[in-house]
């Protein structure tokens, strides 16, 4: 029972960094029609972040400040530097391509992707870098029942998530900010129509989807504690099953889909093989797109009257 | 019959020899129209006659080649559509173009976006009033409304921001001739509160017979000008360019 609840906690653990990326994927996708292929470059850049403040302070080793605060500074930094970031490439990569035939923004965004994996890769090298976190966290600390642990890494990462998840359902739903990236996504010449700005809703949506996937490469340092800088590629592979999967373009959808690919991953790992792990993720695309092409929470887009 | 005496002295909107292309063609060619403050005004054409562009021109979602845009006595031709919003013009745009995974209560609360929260309570009360049915479906997605009420939720969503003059795009298109009759008499009714109208409408009968005044618009150029009745009488030049 308890090895079922500890590869509980890690499929939710891994569940919650697809989420917080597959969010941006699908919030980008809603208000632009773009996959923006770049995105899990972006989760790589926070992930850098996260690491540079850490030496920063002095190193995992030799904290100079306390422990709360390096985190904080590594969430905010990484938050908004990624989400700055993701705002200056809609800036220059895909702004001037808005009214171009959709595949013009899509080769693009690969090319942004290669651009930053190989500017990382310039600047920092090929090798791996330790986050270390066991040096300045300890992992005793957390929930230990008998034979279950589960360490306060792993339930900060669920729990900040949680929070962000619920913060961003919050704002897309109740406030004027949301209403106008919703009016965007929906149709945006009305949206313009009405006198939105479609510029800075656009930017707006960048930035909070960039955001959470910056925080979300923090996260994984914390707890994987190994970043290089290709992690981008596979994470938002996944992370883009997971928003397909939950219907592109839905905000409940990609946090469902993200937990789904991260818990049927950790079951899989645990209880088969790892051997198998991708084979079955994918293979749950595939299936559920046969079933249900429009993904789980994804919507048939309703006819205009 | 080419009453061009449509001159009004100070008009409330005006479009002096303006030229808009889209791409590298021409759809206005030096058109100039005018209404003033109390009018309802139709612009009557058949398809590809330029009749929307007119409208986005005057919104600004498009900019003219030549010419200029004068709303409310000010040079708007260069101005942004979240400007001239503020200023008073408001569309009803073609098929409606309503947010159909929005809430009925969503879709007016954008028409008000450029306004600050908690100064619009009135206006939501003033549409509720025009479109009792519309606050029985207040959360209801919008998507899910009928034709003629999806036409109530584009004019309430229009109205939300006050505007002094309100673009309306063939508003009985895709509507039954029974609900375009409704529709037109809350079109006069929205009028007759203060509101200026210009109309683009493929229906003339219909268009004519609540409006002031009206233009023909023929391949990007105005052709003919009147005042309602005159137009109504015109039997023959009205057939040659509506086909009707």
């Amino acid at each position: 029972m308890h090895f079922f609840i500890q590869e509980l906690v890690n499929g939710l653990t891994q569940g919650s960094l697809y989420a917080l990326i597959a969010l941006g994927y699908s919030m980008v996708y809603g208000v632009l029609k773009l996959l923006n292929f770049a995105h899990g470059d972006l989760y790589m850049v926070g992930a850098f972040i996260g690491y540079f403040v850490i030496q920063w302070f002095g190193g995992p080793m030799a904290l100079s400040v306390p422990v709360p605060l390096v985190l904080l500074v590594m969430f905010v930094l990484a938050g908004g530097g990624v989400g700055m970031l993701g705002v200056a490439i809609e800036r220059f990569a895909y702004r001037p391509l808005r009214d171009a035939p959709r595949i013009a923004p899509l080769i693009t965004a690969l090319g942004v992707a290669f651009l930053l994996e190989n500017t990382m890769l310039l600047l920092f090298g090929a090798s791996y870098r330790d986050y270390n976190t066991s040096a300045f966290i300890s992992f005793s600390t957390g929930i230990h029942i008998g034979p279950l642990n589960v360490d306060i890494v792993r339930i900060m990462v669920i729990v900040l998530s949680i929070v962000l998840m619920f913060a961003l359902t919050v704002i897309v739903n109740r406030t004027k900010l949301g209403r106008q990236m919703r009016a965007v996504a929906s149709d945006r010449e009305a949206a313009e129509m009405l006198g939105i700005n479609v510029d800075y809703t656009i930017a707006a949506t960048f930035f909070l989807g960039s955001a959470l996937a910056g925080i979300a490469g923090v996260m994984a340092g914390l707890v994987f504690n190994q970043i290089y800088t290709l992690m981008g590629f596979v994470a938002g592979l996944k992370a883009f099953t997971a928003a397909v999967v939950g219907g592109i373009g839905s905000i409940p959808g990609a946090m469902l889909g993200g937990m789904l690919i991260g818990i049927a991953e950790s079951f899989v790992t645990g209880y088969i093989s790892s051997t198998y792990t991708n084979l079955i993720v994918f293979g749950i695309l595939i299936a559920v797109m046969l079933a249900r092409p429009t993904g789980l929470l994804g919507r048939v887009p309703l006819q205009k009257v | 019959m080419n009453a061009a005496d449509g001159q009004l002295a100070k008009p409330l909107l005006s479009l002096d020899k303006v030229t808009t292309y889209y791409a590298q063609m021409r759809i206005l060619e030096g058109i100039s129209l005018q209404v003033g403050a109390g009018e309802l005004v139709c612009l009557l054409g058949g398809n590809a006659s330029g009749k929307s562009t007119t409208l986005k021109t005057i919104l600004g979602l498009v900019r003219p080649r030549a010419g200029r845009v004068l709303f409310a006595g000010e040079d708007v031709t260069a101005w942004p559509v979240p400007q001239r919003i503020a200023n008073g013009v408001a569309i009803v745009p073609e098929n409606r173009r309503l947010f159909g995974t929005m809430t009925v209560r969503e879709n007016l609360e954008l028409g008000a976006v450029l306004r600050d929260a908690g100064t619009y309570d009135a206006d939501f009360e003033r549409v509720y009033t025009l479109f009792p049915r519309l606050h029985e479906r207040r959360d209801q997605l919008a998507g899910t409304l009928s034709g003629g009420e999806q036409q109530m939720v584009a004019m309430g969503r229009a109205l939300m921001s006050r505007p002094r003059l309100l673009l309306m795009d063939e508003p009985s298109m895709g509507l039954s001739p029974a609900l375009v009759q409704q529709n037109f008499r809350i079109i006069k009714e929205v009028h007759e509160s203060g509101v200026a109208v210009l109309m683009v409408e493929q229906n003339a009968t219909m268009a004519l017979s609540i409006a002031d005044r009206g233009y023909v618009l023929s391949t990007g150029e105005i052709v003919l000008s009147g005042s309602a009745a005159e137009l109504l009488r015109s039997e023959d030049l009205k057939r040659a360019y509506l086909g009707r």
